[in-house]
Order: structure tokens, then sequence, then C-alpha cells
């Protein structure tokens, strides 16, 4: 069952494992944008993380001490960005860009003598007789445990965001700080917590592509997908299933385009390797036009510090 | 009657740099009354009200509540002894419904299914119509002001705080609002009520604390003083309707026809059909609550928003297609609303705010080059011809007073020789002496030729200077009327518009 | 516990004092972190800060402060321009690369015509390419409200796959036997871009960074353009009162700045890197947006912080070779650096206020 040289089950189930980092990214920064804050460092975070998770893995053996690692990383740095925006009132955009230059500095300098070496072998959950099954086993059922948790983790914050009072909290914050401020609300300190979350899950991200998807490291590791998280945020309107989709189509794409380089596709391989950058601007415009209506979504404060001045 | 005190104020003072907001208040508030805190802008009232609800803490002085001391150190501390507070404006959340809204103002908040009904139960009993479900950014100012009653309501409150409630209210509303406030009196809840409107006060409230600049200078039973005694008790002076001259009455400076445009702000109104013209020597006083179209109607007028040319003429020239600047040549000065960060840049100087509209009428520029010399002139002649209290024309305008840098706008604009001018809420947060002042400028501009519009929320100032009076409901402009022998029970049904519905409701509950 | 009170009036002491402090700040923490990989700390910051300017190769190390500064310094100005607007044009990088691939590309077309008219007609395209790469960000936001942040930087790394396609198909040196890089600039003198004074380090693109930072001075102190760029950044609202067009802004400013960030990529590409290859660029989109910063969006601040930003290149590059400092420690260094002036900054509104003074 090949197209081209290229077997749609792989590819489905390899787009699921792609979709892994920039899902758990954006899920992140899509709590951090509904708390109102703008925190354009995801790259940096994703990147710190990912190298903080494999020296964590590679030294401990582990890859769950692993993944906590990165996204352990991931908030410290997020922090950062948390004491510069919510204490001493940084502008969020100028911070969120010195986040990821500084992060990725810090991850170079961090993974020196870390090259070409293997991490621990994140194992996959055994789902027995399930994963058997033609077609749908190996895209739904033989996965690591990783794919299965950032898709849990996509229903909890939905939830979280929807039924729960914290998730009514963070939704206020990030509608309007003053309103928040009025009833009593610590509107810093609830930002605080939600980029730091959103630090851990860059972080966990991060991790995940130097310790499952690659699986080693080098510079630069994560290439853009930070940036990447940032749009599909705005492409999902900042509702998180819509993360979901948006993860899996661009995981999709970066999974095409390499499939299709490696089968030796007639498209030149700078128009393959370009184009999951140029399919986010593509989306960007679809989703930005049509007067507004993710702008309508998006949290009013977005990108507004607040000072209470009486 | 006495009744036991509920809410015992001792000795409170409060300073913010360079301001002493209170100082040494004392006043209580007995069971079930209705206590007025009466004062200007600035005298104080909402940092008491503030110490009362727990945003912020006194610095010196003692409150009791039911008897016991009263230390709130946030607004749930506040609410779980009973005190609940309906804002100005600032609380509610536009893009989340009316139960989120209040639930976000509880402490222990039901599940929504079952806060739902209950807002539904409270809304009837209070003859507060309020669905649930409904996003708060569609709703009107009255319903809105609804939804943080019920949201104090749902918490059986001994005291509720009410912060200028009627100035977002149609008459027919208030009546609906002071309906409700005596029937929660009656049922032994206090209120606070602030307020600098007289005759509200005197038709609703027991007793009176009046402010001024920080200080209690009087308490007393408002019905048993006229409101002229109120009035000079809170402003400390008597003071001065504005002189009028009205000269001839010229040809149509500013006519508008059938301008309909939709609103760029998020939840806003657009404009539909809006028509009418302005004279040289006339003013127009627009009325109406907030919301209904007037940040809209001001944009429409300065040029932010566009609509076809003929809509809008100036001086008899098509100009509806032209923005700002264009619109400055041709004669017309604006003012909007919103002082820090509209009408003015708030970090940027005086002399900068100045070249802001300045630059055209007073040709500031030389092939695009800025005259920085003669700029700082004009904001200086500004600042000395409106009495603008500041330390120089470098200062930021945020460093100004509301009601000294509204002076000192409204005096750039007056001071471009213009022919038309548009004003959104001349004198809003100004205090009396300088809305006078406001006031007098206006006419005298008037007087000198320039056909004037005005837009306000505040009837008796539209009242007092307008020649033609007119009211937006919904981004609909009524046909306007001569001021002279209009009633206020006609401007009431000129308000009213789609609210006389909810009057009738609540008769029948 | 203490506490930020809101200035009435910016400060102008702390304006001026902030990144000076933030340096001092930088140097304190960076130390540390050269202390933590096991360097002596005095040691690196001399080599860093004083070496390239007093020390024993100074001679040829002043020079090339001014071929770092002068790229930083132009592509920094035109970026803040738009940071002063509110217009976050970050991908400077791409339009650097691709103003350097279109200047290059017009000069090679016409090799090996030895006329005065190539190099000016390469400058035109190199100017040429970094602003048709801008105006896509600019274009898609004013017609479809797209981000600009996110569109400007995804377009750095679609420039990184034309360069890499550049340097090993479409430009390649004919007669480079298969290598990957274009034709050398040096042996085609009629579009090179040599130093002007020997030993200098200055070549026509620190010339046009120079008079850059004087025009965008002239035209923010005095233009109506500099008001209305100024303006829309602090209050937009008041902005369009005033009657700026916010669309023709960001056209504006991302042009301008997509512009000079091309012409840096032509005159680095024609001097000192000398041909196209596929690692030609070097980072100078991303840090000169920490100079646009530390130099507090002010034209004259920025040709300061650009030589200081050069510095830690130029120094750094020399604790890598005498000290073994590993070259992402500088990296990291510049990001303090930024950190430090954006909290710092804060002095400049804020004061600090201890709380129990404020409020007991």
């Amino acid at each position: 069952m090949d197209f081209g040289g290229i077997n749609p089950v792989i590819l489905i189930a390899s787009l699921m494992v792609a979709a892994v980092p920039i899902m758990l990214a954006a899920l992140g920064e899509l709590v951090v944008e509904k708390a109102g804050v703008l925190n354009l460092g995801v790259e940096g975070m994703m990147i710190v993380g990912a190298i903080c998770g494999f020296i964590t893995a590679v030294n401990t053996g582990s890859p769950v001490l692993g993944f906590l690692g990165g996204a352990v990383g991931g908030a410290a740095l997020s922090l950062v960005f948390a004491f510069l925006t919510q204490v001493l009132l940084a502008n969020q955009v100028a911070t969120g860009l010195a986040l990821t230059l500084f992060g990725l500095g810090l991850a170079s300098l961090m993974g020196q003598g870390y090259n070409g070496i293997k991490p621990p072998h994140t194992l996959s959950v055994p789902m027995g007789p399930l994963a058997d099954i033609p077609v749908l086993g190996p895209i739904l059922f033989d996965h690591d445990w990783m794919v299965y948790m950032s898709i849990a983790l996509v229903a909890v914050v939905w939830w979280v965001l929807k039924a729960t009072r914290l998730g009514l909290i963070i939704r206020a914050v990030g509608e309007s700080h003053d309103a928040a401020h009025a009833l009593g609300y610590k509107v810093n300190r609830i930002r605080l917590g939600c980029i730091a979350f959103g630090g851990a899950m860059a972080g966990l991200g991060g991790a995940y592509i130097s310790l499952v998807r690659v699986p080693q490291w080098v510079d630069g590791i994560t290439a853009g997908a930070g940036w990447i998280a940032l749009a599909i945020v705005v492409f999902a309107s900042w509702r998180p299933w819509r993360v979901l989709i948006g993860a899996y189509l661009f995981g999709g794409i970066t999974v095409l385009q390499l499939n299709l380089q490696a089968a030796g596709s007639a498209i030149p391989v700078e128009y393959l390797s370009m184009s999951p950058y140029l399919i986010t601007i593509l989306v960007l415009v679809i989703m930005s036009s049509g007067r507004g209506r993710a702008a309508l979504n998006a949290p009013a404060s977005l990108g507004q510090n607040f000072h209470a001045a009486r | 009657m006495t009744r036991p005190i509920l809410l015992k104020i001792e000795g409170i003072s409060k300073s913010y740099p360079g301001v002493r907001a209170n100082d040494d208040v004392s006043f209580s508030v007995g069971e079930g009354e209705v206590h007025a805190l009466l004062g200007e802008n600035g005298a104080g009232k909402s940092t008491l009200v503030k110490m009362i609800y727990g945003l912020v803490r006194p610095d010196e002085g003692k409150m009791s509540f039911r008897g016991a001391a009263y230390t709130p150190g946030k607004p749930g501390e506040a609410r779980a002894s009973g005190v609940a507070m309906v804002f100005q404006h600032f609380s509610l959340f536009e893009a989340l419904n009316v139960a989120e809204n209040v639930a976000l103002g509880m402490e222990n908040p039901p599940p929504m299914r079952e806060l739902a009904a209950r807002i539904r139960a409270v809304s009837e009993e209070y003859g507060l119509p309020l669905d649930p479900a409904r996003m708060v950014g569609d709703l009107s100012a009255g319903e809105r002001q609804r939804v943080e009653i019920i949201r104090c309501l749902l918490q059986d409150p001994k005291l509720l705080i009410m912060d200028e409630p009627t100035s977002v209210l149609t008459p027919q509303e208030v009546e609906i609002l002071f309906r409700t406030l005596r029937q929660l009196s009656s049922e032994g809840t206090a209120i606070l009520y602030i307020s600098h409107k007289l005759e509200e006060i005197r038709s609703l409230c027991d007793e009176a604390t009046i402010l001024r600049r920080g200080k209690v200078v009087a308490t007393c039973t408002p019905r048993e003083k006229t409101a002229r005694e109120l009035a000079e008790m809170m402003v400390g002076a008597t003071l001065s309707p504005p002189e009028r001259h009205p000269g001839e009455k010229g040809e149509v400076v500013l006519g508008v026809t059938d301008l309909s445009a939709p609103s760029p702000i998020p939840f806003g109104t657009s404009l539909k059909g809006v028509s009418f013209t302005v004279a040289r020597g006339e003013v127009l006083g627009i009325a109406g609550v907030a919301g209904n179209g007037q940040d809209e109607l001001l944009l429409a007028l300065s040029g932010e928003l566009r609509s076809g040319a003929d809509r809008v003429r100036i001086g008899g020239h098509p100009a509806g297609d032209r923005g700002p600047a264009e619109r400055r040549k041709a004669g017309l000065v604006s003012a909007p609303e919103d002082r820090y960060g509209h009408a003015a840049a708030p970090d940027m100087s005086l002399v900068e705010n100045a070249f802001l509209t300045g630059a055209i009428r007073r040709g500031l520029t030389k092939n695009g080059f800025i005259d920085w010399a003669a700029t700082r002139t004009f904001a200086e002649e500004v600042i000395a011809t409106y009495d603008v209290r500041t330390p120089g024309s470098h200062v930021a305008a945020r460093a100004l007073s509301g009601g000294n840098l509204q002076k000192f706008l409204i005096g750039r604009e007056l001071d471009q020789t213009p022919e038309v001018i548009v004003i959104n809420q001349p004198t809003w947060g100004v205090d009396a002496a300088a809305a006078a002042a406001i006031r007098q400028a206006i006419l005298n501009r008037a007087a000198e030729g320039a056909g004037v519009v005005v837009i306000s929320q505040d009837l008796d100032e539209l009242l007092e200077i307008a020649d033609q009076f007119a009211v937006l409901n919904e981004g609909r402009l009524t046909k306007p009327r001569p001021v002279q022998g209009l009633t206020i029970e006609e401007i009431g049904l000129m308000m009213g518009g789609a609210h006389g519905m909810e009057v009738a409701h609540h008769v029948e509950a | 516990m203490l506490r930020l009170e809101k200035r009435p009036t910016p400060s102008r002491f702390w304006l001026y004092a902030t990144p000076v402090v933030a340096v001092l700040l930088t140097m304190i923490a960076g130390g540390l972190l050269f202390w933590l990989l096991g360097k002596n700390p005095l040691a690196v910051i001399k080599t860093i800060f004083w070496d390239p300017i007093f020390g024993e190769f100074a001679f040829y190390l002043r020079g090339q402060l001014l071929v770092k500064a002068g790229p930083l310094i132009l592509i920094a100005i035109g970026l803040s321009l738009g940071f002063r607007a509110g217009i976050w044009n970050i991908g400077a990088e791409g339009q650097y690369i691709m103003g350097a691939i279109c200047g290059a590309g017009v000069a090679l077309a016409l090799y090996p015509t030895e006329s005065r008219l190539v190099f000016p007609l390469a400058i035109l395209a190199g100017a040429l390419g970094g602003w048709a790469w801008a105006m896509i960000p600019a274009i898609l936001k004013t017609r479809f409200n797209t981000n600009e942040i996110l569109v400007s930087l995804m377009l750095v790394y679609v420039a990184e796959t034309i360069l890499a396609k550049a340097s090993t198909g479409f430009l390649r040196n004919p007669e480079g036997s298969g290598f990957p890089g274009s034709r050398s600039f040096s042996t085609f003198k009629a579009a090179g871009n040599p130093e002007l004074i020997a030993g200098s380090g200055l070549h026509w693109g620190g010339v046009a960074a120079l008079a850059t930072g004087v025009a965008a001075y002239v035209l923010l102190s005095r233009h109506i353009l500099g008001f209305q760029i100024k303006l829309a950044g602090q209050a937009p609202r008041a902005a369009r009162f005033h009657g700026v067009n916010p669309e023709k802004l960001v056209i504006l400013c991302m042009g301008l700045s997509g512009a000079l960030a091309g012409l840096a990529g032509l005159f680095e590409v024609t001097g000192p890197a000398g041909k196209i290859s596929i690692d030609f660029n070097v980072g100078y989109g991303f840090t000169a947006i920490i100079v646009a910063f530390l130099g507090r969006l002010n034209p004259l601040g920025i040709v300061l912080a650009g030589f200081l930003m050069a510095l830690t290149y130029v120094g750094g590059e020399m604790a890598a070779t005498n000290l073994g400092l590993p070259s992402a420690a500088i990296q990291v260094f510049q990001g303090m650096l930024l950190f430090f002036l954006l909290g710092v900054d804060v002095l400049t509104n804020y004061r600090i206020r201890s709380a129990f003074t404020g409020a007991r």
C-alpha cells in the first residue's frame, strides 16, 4: 500500500509522533495567552527543555526523569520571563525575544560534550494484541507513552479551562485584568503560574524532540518548532482541541515532506524543507483574515502588563 | 427612627504621593439605611469605599462592622463579612457570559446550572430581568449593571456599596433601580450610595455624608435640605451658571446625512442613519446612555472612521471620506472622551501633545520638519489661557490631574480658530470649577461663530449649554429639538427607546 | 516588601543610566558564568572588553570592530523605527540574506563587466531584495491582519533554504569545481566592497551605517514622520486621532527596516564575507534586536550599542581562541545583556518604594 514510495499507515503513525513537541508547546502557550500573556520565548524554552531533558536522561538513564528535567528546565527559564514581565513590567514582546535568543545560546553551551550520544529509549505502551491490528494497530496502539499523554493533556487543559473555577479565573484575568483585580484576584500571581506551566510544557515538548523524535543532541535542534507552536495557538483560535488538530496538520506536513525527500520526489529538496514554514504563513493568513474571527476570540488583555496603580 | 449601627468608620486617613485622599473621615451607617456619600470628583469617595471593600488599606483609623473590628485585607474578606460592591466600571468581563461573571464575584459559587437558576430567581424577585447565558459584551449598560447587582445580591449582603450607579442609566432605568434599592432597604440591607447627583440623593437616601477634598464637611438628612444647599456644601462655593450670548445663527457648517458605519470597537454599537446639521453659533447637545454609539459618532466626525464623501460635509464641502488631518484643515476640531491614550498620548510631553492636533491649523511644520519652538509657544499659550495647573509644558500628560489635562486638551482644540467643534464628554471626571470654565470656553467659541456638537451623558450639562437637543439610542439619533420648552419627561421618552419594555415588566412583577 | 510606583514623568536620569547599569550587571553575571565554566572571569572580561581596543592586536581588532558594528547598526536602526511604532519585524536575518542574494545575484549576472555602475546597481538590488522580503509580512499584516512577528520569522527559515539553494545551485561559482559558494568578489573589482582606509575596517557598509544613524536621529527628533512613529507606538489610538494611517506606517517601517537589512547583507557579502556561501550569515539579524534595545531605540544610542556588541563578538572570538571559551557562552552573555536591560528599564518609569512606608 505505497504511494510514490510512501506508506500511508507509517506516515500517519509517524505524524502522531512528529506532532507531540509542537502540541505540548502550543498547549502550554495557549494557557499562557488565555491568561493574557504573550510569551514569544517558546523556542528558547523548548530548546532549553530539550537539552535539560537530554542531559538528565543520559545521566540517569531514565527517560521519565529526562522528561521531568526538560519540564523543569523550560519552567525555570520561563520564570525569568515571568519575573521580568510580571514583577518588573518589562515589555512582553521584547522579553520573549530575549528569552529565545538567550535560550538558544544557553542550550548550545549546556550541550557541549553531549553531541553524538544516544539517549535511553523511551518505551512504547504495551497494548498487547491491539498493536497487531492491521492499519489501526500501528496508527493508534503502537506509540510511546508521551504520545498518549500529550493527547490526555489536551483533554485536561480543555476541561480545566471550560469547567473549573481555576479555568474561569484564568480566562477572566486574560479578558480584563482590571476587572479581575477589582474583584480581588491576584492578577500577576495567576499569570506567573500560567507562565510557569507554559514553560514546563514547552520544556516537555523540547525534551521529546531530543529524546524521541531525533533522538540525539544537535545545536539548534528545535529548528523553529517553538515559533510554529505560537502560530498553532493562533490557528487554534485559543481552543485546546484545535491545538490537537493544528499539531497533527503540521506534524503531517513535516513527516510528508521528509518522506518525499527520502523517496526522491521530483520536487526539489529546498522547496520541500521550506514547506512547513510557508504553510504556517498560509494558515496564519487564513485564520487572521475573515474580519478578525480569530481576533475576536483572542483574550482581550493579551500582551498588556498589569500594574495595580491604586 | 434610630437603627442599630452596621458600619462605623472612625478617623480614617489615606495618602497617595502628593494627595491626601482621605483625611480623618468618620461616619456610620445603620442597618437597612440608605446612606449617601456625596462629593465632587476627587473628593475621596472612591478611595474610601475601596478601603471598606478591602481593595486598599487605610493609613490610619479603624472600622467596625456589626460591632466587631473590621479590617478586610482583600475583597474576598469583605464579601465574607457581608459587604458587596457594585462598581462604576471595570468589574465585568465582556467575553464571558452572565453566569460566569456572577461566579467570579462569589467566594464559593454553586455549579453553573444551579447558579443560573438562582440568577433567574433573584432577577425575578427584584424585577431585574437577565438571561444567565448571554455574553456580557452584548448587554446594554443598564443590563450590565444588573449583572453586578445580582452578583452582590446572591451573597445576601448586609451592606451594598454602589459607586455612581445611575451615570449609565436612562431615567426609566433609574426608577427601576431605585425601586429595587428601596425593596432591599426595607428587607434590612444597608446601602452606601455614592453620587454627586443631588436630586437622586434627596429622593432615595436617608442620611448623607458630604466629602470635600478628603474631609467630611457635613452630615445631614438630604430630604431636609434643598439641592442648592447640598451643592454648596459639596463644592464649598456658590457657582454661577455660564453666561450665554446667543448670537445670530449663521449658515450650516456641519451637515451629517444618513450616516451609517460599523463600529471598529469590539462589542461596540454601529451608527445607523444618523442625520443632523449644525449652524454657525449653534450648540447641538447629544445625550444618551453610555455605549449607544457616542464613541463611534465622535470617530465618524473626527475622521478616524470614514464613510461616504457626502455623508459628512464641513462648510458645505464633502468630507466623509477624509481623514482627521484633512478634516482639521477644513476647520473641524474634535476632542474624544478618553483623555489618556486617545485625545492625548499619556507619556508624551504637553508640547508634543499640543503638536498632536495643532500641527495643521497652527502651521507648526515646514516641509515636514517640526517647528518645536512654535509648538512650545502654542502649548504655553493654552496652559496660560485655560489656567492649566502644571509645572511646565515639558511634563508628561499623564502627570496632570484629569481636570487639568481636560482643560489643556479642550483649550488645544478651541485655540485653533475652529469652524466646527466636536466634543465627547467635555467635563467627565472634572471638578465643578473646571467644568464651569470648560463650558464657558465652549460657549464663547460658539458666540464667535463656530458650530458646536457636544456629546454628553450629563443631562444637566446639555440643558445648560445646548440650543438643540438630540439623543443617541443604539446608534440611532433622534431628530434634534430646540432645548427651550423641553421637559424632563420628554427627554426621558427620547432616551427610553427599547428600554420602555422593561419598565412595564417591573410593574407586573 | 518592595513595591513599584509609577513616576509621573519618565526619569531622564535612568533613561541614560539603565544601559550602563545593565552592562555592569551583565559583566558580573557573565563573570559568574565564565567562572562556572572554569575560566578566570577577570581574564575573560578583560579579553572581551579591553584587549580588542587596547591590547596587543588592537591594530587589527579595532578594524574588526567596525566590520562587525556596521551591519549591526544598519539593521538595528531599521528595526528600532518599527519597534518604536509597535511593529515587530524580527525577521531581519531573512531580509539580510535576501538582500545579499539579490545584490550579489545582480552583480554576478553582470560578471565580468568592469563598470562603475555595477556596485551601485548591486546596492540597489540588495536594498530592494531586503525590502521585498519585508513587504511579505507587511502586506499580509495590512491586508489580512496576520501577525508580523510570526510571518517575518518563518521567512528567515525560508530565506535560509533559498540561501542553501543559491550557494549550491543558481549562484554557484561555475569555475569553482563544484564546490558550494559563489564567485568571490575579491576577484570582481567592479562589484567589490573593499576597505576604504587600510586597517580601519571601514567599508561602504560602515559609511552607510553611520549616515543612517544621523538620518534616523534627524527623522525622529525633527520630522513629523518620526513624531508619528513614536506616537503610534506609545498611544495607537491617539495616533489615529492625529491622522496616522496605521497601514501606511506598517508598510513604511517594515520596508525601511527590510531595505536596511538587505543593504547590510549586500555590503557584507561583497566585502568581509567575500562571497555567497551557505553560512555567510552569522545571526546579525537577531543580534541587531539586542542592539536596538540596548541603544534605547535611539539612533545615537544604537551606534554606541552596535560597537559594544561588536566588542563582544570580536572579544568573544579572542576569548575562544586564547582562553578556550565556548562561542555559545558569548551568545548567552549577549542574551543576559538584553535581560538586564529590560529588567533595569523599569526604573525609567517606576520608582521602587518600600511597602511599609507606602501603605501600612
